[in-house]
Formats: structure tokens, C-alpha cells, sequence
């Protein structure tokens, strides 16, 4: 018989607090997920995909895809530049500006929006001057943008803010000393210390991208076909009662996530030794 | 390369970390900055190096003003407490890291470069470690790494802080002996950092005594000993 280590519990409490915390994540991660694939498939395959590829959802699809190709790698940029700003440098006003990158954490989603319709809509501080120039920022792709971008700016620069503190800045001074340029050390040196961190910071930065509700609701307009992200495309289907073709591009959406998070594993399953070399 | 520092002053906020410190290291010498933590010997060390500014004071190699000189263009060597070598490169590319990122028409060859490594490895006794990562070394091996990355551009002026200060006593003591005839072979001029008196005296031709910011004595071993300028020098020493 196995016997149990010094600091593992009896046998009863131990199979009731593994029973709890399963029956915990059945509940509230997996029935939910569940159910959204369940309601997707009700009237069948072919229900599914007739609504996923009818038009406005296909375009709802496009746009959600597009802003996310261009508002991820705007935050990855400055998320980067961001951590390292803060961690390898000392400056007046750092403390606050720690504070500023976790506003769109605090900020409610719908203020966020709104801060955008206040400044560039039609009787905003910018919107005459837009207006008049034929510029639309909102209820346009650019109000959607600035918003996802908005929301999502925290996660890059928060996963590799406390990555790039406990670094510290040994490795990059050494790399100056052996004369290396900035730009040198950056590419050679940081970049690949904080690879695994930023990979994790882009993909929970691309799932919100995707996800976005709130901010993206408030400047989109809800323009069927033209300024509906996926999301918001799901709402527009449960208002009118079509809940299969609803809970199909939200279980597209569930999807996303899911093979995000795969991506991730997979990744660090094929890399595990090189992570451990690095120490996280 | 002869090294003059001229008053060099430094303070980090409201914490005055050198106050005005004036040393002239010789050709050739192999010098030891000793103090207490917080006396601002690393300060003074990573000020020669570069990688901090003085607030006030002239840092001279060889007749030449470097106080404005930014550390990659020093011609310097750094040995860190500890390491800093890069994880996700093999040592023989940690060694080469200086040399590799040289701009193309000063950069050596492949092979020149290899071989040099070769040499190095030779030098610090890790003839077949190059393939091997960091995180497989022991910390003894890896500081020799460290030295034989800081030496592969062949700088005059070799400056190490607290290079021997997380090993064990016994793998210190080869250490010191190693760098010492490395020191002598290569022709450096090398200061190190740090807070042993028994290591400070038995490795330094030179040994610069700090407290507070402040040089309290330089001088060989057999001066200091013999002659402590200060009760802080003697109370030291004890």
C-alpha cells in the first residue's frame, strides 16, 4: 500500500475537497460552455452553419477579426514599451503611471465607450471639427478600434510588468557592458527573457479583443452588417429570438477561446524545456 | 590601462552614496575596493563601468575622459555578483555574445569567433561545457562564464563585484587563485568589490577601504596592516 506523505490529508478529506472543487468547475466553467454548443447544435449541423455563414454573420465574424489584428499588436507595443519603462527605469511619476495602465481594468466597459462618444461623436468635444472634415470615428471602425484597444491596453503590460521586476536588469546591463546598443540588448536580450510571458499577455489580450462587449456596444451603433462585432451580433440574435443562430456565433465565439487557450498549452508543452531553463 | 578617478561624487535621492572619491589605479595593478554594505564601493565600481553616472567628478582611462561614455563603449569587462548570464543561450553564445553583436565590418569571423571561444573555455577551464546551458552549471562554473564572457572582447580594464560572493568557500578560493593568474596572463588591470578583508588583502595589490562614501584608506596590504590610517580602518581589520 502507497503510503500518504506527512502533509497530505485522510482519505475522506481528501476525496471530498477533489469531489468539491470538481463539482465547482462543472458548474461554473464547463455546464455554461456546455450549454452554449448545446443550444448551438439544437436544430442540427446544418442550422449551425447556415448560421454562421449567413451574411451579416460572416461580416460580424470579419470585423471581429480585423479589429483584432490591428488593436493586439497596437497593445502589444505599447504594453512592452510600458513594462519596460517601468521596470528597467526609475522616473518621477511611475507610481502613477502604474495606476493609469490598470484603468481599463477599473473603468466600467460602458464608460470606456462612452468616454469615446463624449470626445469624437456628433456632439462631442471633436465631432464638429471631424464632422466637417467627413471623418467618422463613431459608430465607425475606428471608435471600435480605440475602444478594444482601450479595454484591452492592461493585459500585455500587466503579465510582464511583474515578469520583467523579478528579471531585474543584470542580464541587459551585462549585455551593455559587452557593448551592445539599446536596440541590440532589446532584441537579444529582454525579448527573449519575457517571450512566455508576452505570448500569455497577447492571447488574453486577443481573447478580450475578440470578447469585448461593453465599450465596443457603446461606439459601434449597432449597424447590422457594418459596425456588429461578434458579440454584439450574439445580442442582436437572442433580442429577436433566433437562439440557435445566437448561441452557433456564440459558440464560434466559445471556440476562439478555447483554441486560444489550446495554442497556449501546446506551446508551452513543446517549449517546456527552454521555460524551464528560463526559471518560470 | 591606468585608471584615475577624480572626485567623483554620487547621491541617489536623499542618500549620499559617494562623496567625493579620488583613486589613481596603476597599469597592471589588481585592486580591491572593500568596505561595509552601503559604504558605495559597488556605486564607485559601476560608475567605472558605465552603467551609472556620477553627479560630479572626472573618471580618466589612460589619459582619456570616459566620465560621458556610455558602458558599451567603454572597452570595459563586468563580472556580476550574480552572473547575469542569458538563459536561453548555450555558453559557447554567451561567450560569443560580445564579439557576435559587433558591427559587420568590425566583426570576426566565424571561425575566428569559435576559436576564441574555444580559447576562453580553455582559459577558464570549461574546454567541453560550450554546448551546455546555464541553468545545468553549478554557480562556480557558471561565474567562470561570466568571465570568460566579460574577457572575450579583450578589454584592458577588468571589473568584477562581489564576484565570489554566493559560492562556497572552497570553490572560492579556486576562483580567486584562477583569476589572479588570469589577471596576470591577460596583462588587465582589474578592480574588484568586495566586503571580505581576508580575500580583499590575499588577491589585491591594492586595497581601497570605503565607508560612508568616503576612502578612508589605499593602500598594499602589508601598509594597511601594518599602518591603519583610522580607527574604522582598524576596526576593520579585526
Amino acid at each position: 500500500m502507497r503510503r500518504r506523505s506527512p502533509t497530505q490529508e485522510s482519505g475522506l478529506a481528501r476525496y471530498t475537497l477533489i469531489l468539491a472543487a470538481l463539482a465547482y468547475v462543472a458548474l461554473i466553467l464547463l455546464l455554461p460552455l456546455g450549454a452554449v454548443f448545446a443550444e448551438g447544435f439544437r436544430d442540427g449541423a446544418a442550422a449551425f452553419f447556415a448560421a454562421i455563414t449567413e451574411q451579416d454573420a460572416r461580416s460580424a465574424i470579419e470585423l471581429t477579426l480585423l479589429v483584432a489584428t490591428i488593436s493586439v499588436p497596437l497593445n502589444v507595443v505599447f504594453g512592452i514599451a510600458a513594462a519596460w519603462a517601468i521596470t528597467k527605469h526609475e522616473f518621477r511619476g511611475k507610481a502613477f503611471l502604474i495606476t493609469l495602465i490598470d484603468l481599463p481594468f477599473s473603468v466600467s466597459p460602458v464608460v470606456s465607450g462612452l468616454i469615446y462618444v463624449l470626445l469624437f461623436g456628433a456632439q462631442g468635444w471633436f465631432g464638429p471639427f471631424l464632422q466637417d472634415r467627413g471623418i467618422e470615428i463613431v459608430f465607425a471602425l475606428p471608435g471600435i478600434i480605440l475602444a478594444t484597444v482601450f479595454v484591452t491596453f492592461p493585459f500585455v503590460a500587466r503579465e510582464l510588468i511583474p515578469l520583467m521586476a523579478s528579471q531585474g536588469k543584470a542580464a541587459e546591463e551585462a549585455a551593455l557592458s559587452l557593448g551592445a546598443t539599446g536596440w541590440q540588448t532589446f532584441v537579444h536580450v529582454t525579448l527573449p527573457n519575457i517571450r512566455w510571458g508576452l505570448l500569455y499577455g497577447v492571447l488574453l489580450c486577443n481573447a478580450r479583443a475578440m470578447g469585448e462587449f461593453g465599450a465596443v456596444s457603446v461606439v459601434s451603433g449597432h449597424i447590422r452588417g457594418e459596425t456588429n462585432t461578434m458579440p454584439l451580433h450574439v445580442e442582436v440574435l437572442y433580442n429577436e429570438y433566433n437562439f440557435v443562430a445566437a448561441f452557433a456565433v456564440a459558440s464560434l465565439l466559445a471556440l476562439l477561446a478555447l483554441v486560444t487557450l489550446a495554442l497556449k498549452t501546446f506551446l508551452e508543452w513543446r517549449h517546456r524545456d527552454a521555460i524551464a531553463a528560463l526559471g518560470h | 590601462m591606468s585608471i584615475r578617478i577624480e572626485n567623483i561624487a554620487k547621491s541617489f535621492s536623499a542618500f549620499r552614496a559617494l562623496g567625493g572619491v579620488t583613486l589613481h589605479i596603476g597599469e597592471g595593478e589588481f585592486v580591491a575596493l572593500l568596505g561595509p554594505s552601503g559604504s558605495g564601493k559597488t556605486t564607485l565600481l559601476r560608475i567605472i563601468a558605465g552603467l551609472e553616472f556620477p553627479d560630479d567628478g572626472r573618471i580618466i582611462f589612460s589619459g582619456k575622459d570616459v566620465t560621458d561614455t556610455p558602458a558599451a563603449q567603454r572597452g570595459i569587462g563586468f563580472v556580476f555578483q550574480h552572473y547575469a548570464l542569458f538563459g536561453h543561450m548555450n555558453v559557447a553564445r554567451n561567450i560569443a555574445f560580445g564579439l557576435d553583436i559587433m558591427k559587420r565590418r568590425e566583426r570576426p569571423s566565424k571561425e575566428a569567433i569559435a576559436s576564441r571561444v574555444e580559447e576562453l573555455l580553455r582559459l577558464v577551464r570549461l574546454k567541453d561545457y560550450g554546448s551546455r546551458y546555464p541553468s545545468q552549471l553549478s554557480g562556480g562554473q557558471r561565474q567562470r562564464v561570466a568571465l570568460a564572457r566579460a574577457l572575450a572582447r579583450n578589454p584592458r580594464i577588468l571589473l568584477l563585484d562581489e564576484p565570489f560572493g554566493a559560492l562556497d568557500a572552497k570553490v572560492r578560493r579556486e576562483l580567486r587563485d584562477a583569476l589572479r593568474i588570469i589577471h596576470n596572463e591577460v596583462g588587465l588591470t582589474s578592480i574588484f568589490v568586495t566586503h571580505d578583508h581576508e580575500e580583499a588583502f590575499a588577491l589585491a595589490d591594492r586595497v581601497a577601504i570605503l565607508n560612508s562614501g568616503k576612502v578612508e584608506q589605499f593602500a598594499a596590504p602589508t601598509v594597511t596592516i601594518a599602518t591603519p590610517k583610522s580607527d574604522f580602518v582598524r576596526s576593520f581589520l579585526e
